[in-house]
């Protein structure tokens, strides 16, 4: 294995390279735009022989790439913030629809105000659209989940689109070693898509997109409800076989030193790095603390999570995210589909800093169970 | 001309008795054929054709939204593409809201970027399917449930969009107007569409019986008038080379086109007059 130094924006184009798509709709937008740009040289280098759209708005980047899905191929498109935003509509569309479309989200704010950096509010206000959800903690985990999303969204009993989100300038302007895959190796694991269906096909009639009244569209929403949760299945079988053939395990949720843990952490994305050096600290200091790392959101690893933290007094949920007047939304789900009471809090909105002192102190904070929602990193001055 | 006698759009469809929308899908599914994908814009036609589980469409066919049909249609071509089914026809159809107003951003960048698709603008002159509301291209003093007549107005204060000289401005290979009463004009103009290399664009005024005012078994004649009174001209921009397809052998009055229709019923013999001379400048210059 050579391990090459890249951002997981080139992490996550190595990766489409890999999965080899027919279509590629992509519009710039920061802090995305190096996986469009990386995906453009690989097709101007001949390295991949997509066809390369260069649509005039993330609407049509999602529209493009849900048309080509119509037509039974592998595709792929990338955005960010206002760019997903501006997706919204087609969002529901794809899933409704039952494409398989892998789309990598560069988690960046919602505006206003106007941000360019950081935080997960985009990608969790697209979350009741029936997509999948990774969220990346690193390059290495971006480019392996683009590959597992494809091999789960095709498979015949899913046919759900995913979204592999990676944290804005934090993971997508960031270097780390990655190994990239043997091309070999990634056609095992991922082989042509291949429908079951003649979609689009003259030679096979069929209708896509048709007009639906309350006799069926609830049947349409309710079988998106059985695949999104039979995808779980397909999920650990996708991860066992990646792990067997490539040698890294991934699961719905991390637990890093929360086995025997008092107080455990939950979060999701690139400031779980950050977190485990703050455990080791504690733990350092005899205090048994730990992290419970989310990393498959969507669908929502109930059990999983429940069973990580239920042995513990005191659980702090961080959230990269704000539903207004309600709380973070990783928070308030544990706590509506589990038997805990866990805290919340709000941290890192817009690209604000997230030191090892305040998850120190998000640590003490959780060590008092309020079940309420604190925000974290504030400026005082600014208030 | 020989027409083929096989249909690609079923009857039984939902349509209104006399949509001029179905006829105009008719006649240009005959001319491309069976190795034709078609995208729909919502609207009309599409919720006309579609009431699941049952579809008029004997050709694949593919709805998303109301304003992406081109968007939609850009990645079907590229898939197709990309499978090297280079002979499978793309044809859009949209309707004047979704092509004039809320599908223009989308059907630019494709026209722009030079998909190999056929998009024809089904244009009734108002938003039909949510109940007759103006747009883009609803002609000047038609009384819309958004541009209604009254004591202030006389109905829509604002010209027609010329959508085929937007497209033009794109500067595609092919590019024409036809009116579904013309079937033999804009049934060439389909086959023509078909043949070029590259986007084609077609603008296709179809009245409605519904949103115009009329009684269903004239809408072949509402479309006669509009042409033969020189409210809608058919031409054909092919390769910048612009010419006019059909020209009335004399001009008829204007009124007869607006008498006939309930939405501009309320409009003063001033307004007819006024929308009279626009039409004879544009006809003098195109020498119609």
């Amino acid at each position: 294995m050579v391990l090459k130094v890249m951002s997981a924006n080139q992490a996550i184009a190595e990766a489409v390279k890999l999965a080899n798509p027919n279509v590629i709709p992509v519009y710039p937008i920061t802090p995305q735009t190096t996986i469009s740009e990386y995906l453009a040289k690989f097709v101007a280098d001949g390295e991949i022989s997509a066809e390369y759209i260069r649509v005039e708005s993330e609407h049509s980047a999602i529209s493009a790439a849900l048309g080509a899905s119509g037509t039974g191929v592998r595709v792929f498109t990338a955005t960010s913030s206002q760019g997903l935003a501006l997706m919204h509509e087609i969002i529901f569309a794809a899933a409704g629809l039952r494409a398989p479309i892998v789309m990598a989200d560069a988690n960046r704010a919602l505006s206003a105000p106007l941000s360019i950096w950081n935080d997960q509010q985009d990608s969790i206000s697209e979350r009741d659209s029936g997509w999948m959800q990774v969220y990346a903690e690193n390059g290495q985990e971006a480019l392996d989940s683009i590959l597992i999303a494809y091999r789960v969204s095709e498979d015949h009993s899913v046919l759900l689109p995913s979204m592999v989100c990676i944290d804005g300038f934090i993971l997508t302007h960031t270097v780390d070693p990655v190994d990239v895959p043997e091309k070999g190796d990634v056609d095992k694991f991922l082989p042509p898509y291949k429908p079951d269906h003649a979609y689009l096909d003259p030679k096979r009639p069929m209708s896509i997109g048709t007009f639906t009244d309350p006799n069926y569209y609830m049947e349409a929403r309710h079988d998106m409800e059985l695949a999104l949760e039979g995808a779980k299945d397909v999920i650990a079988n996708a991860n066992a076989e990646f792990a067997e053939i490539f040698g890294r395990k991934y699961d719905f949720i991390e637990k890093y030193r929360s086995d025997d843990a008092d107080t455990i952490i939950v979060a999701m994305g690139s400031i779980c790095s950050t977190i485990k050096d703050v455990v080791d600290e504690h733990r350092d200091n005899g205090e048994k603390v730990g992290l419970v790392r989310v990393r498959v959101f969507r669908p929502f690893p109930t059990e999983e999570i429940y069973d990580a933290i239920k042995g513990a007094s005191n659980v702090g949920v961080l959230d990269k995210n704000i539903s207004f007047s309600v709380g973070g939304v990783l928070h308030n789900e544990i706590n509506a589909k589990m038997d805990v009471k866990a805290n919340g809090f709000i941290v890192g909105l817009g690209g604000r800093d997230i030191k090892p002192t305040h998850i120190s102190e998000i640590i003490e904070k959780t060590k008092n169970t309020t079940k309420t929602t604190q925000w974290i990193g504030l400026n005082k001055e600014e208030l | 001309m020989e027409i083929p006698e096989k249909e690609f759009l079923a009857p039984g469809h939902r349509a209104c008795a006399g949509c001029g929308a179905t006829i105009g899908v008719r006649l240009a599914l005959k001319m491309l054929g069976e190795n034709t994908v078609a995208i729909s814009a919502t609207g009309c036609l599409e919720v006309i054709t579609t009431p699941y589980p049952e579809t008029s469409w004997e050709i694949p066919w593919m709805h998303v939204a109301f304003e992406n049909a081109a968007a939609v249609a850009s990645g079907v071509e590229s898939a197709l593409k990309s499978q090297g089914k280079t002979d499978t026809t793309v044809v859009v159809f949209g309707g004047d809201g979704g092509t004039a107003d809320i599908g223009l951003q989308a059907l630019s960048g494709a026209m722009e970027r030079g998909h190999n698709l056929i998009y024809i603008c089904y244009d009734n002159e108002a938003y039909m399917n949510t109940g007759i509301q103006r747009s883009g291209s609803t002609p000047y003093g038609a009384s819309t449930t958004t541009s209604p007549h009254g004591k202030e107005s006389f109905g829509e204060d604002r010209p027609k969009k010329n959508m085929p000289m937007i497209m033009a401005a794109h500067g595609i290979p092919y590019i024409a107007t036809a009116s579904i009463s013309y079937p033999e004009d804009f049934m060439k103009k389909v086959k023509k569409a078909s043949e070029i290399e590259g986007p084609a664009y077609i603008h296709l005024q179809q009245p409605c019986t519904t949103g115009w005012g009329y009684s269903p078994e004239k809408t072949i004649e509402l479309g006669r008038l509009a042409v033969e009174t020189g409210s809608w001209i058919l031409y054909e921009i092919e390769e910048g080379e612009f010419k006019v397809t059909y020209r009335p052998l004399q001009r008829r009055a204007v009124k007869e086109y607006l008498n006939a229709q309930k939405r501009f019923k309320h409009l003063t013999e001033l307004e007819k007059d006024r929308i009279q001379s626009h039409v004879d400048a544009v006809c003098i210059e195109l020498k119609v």
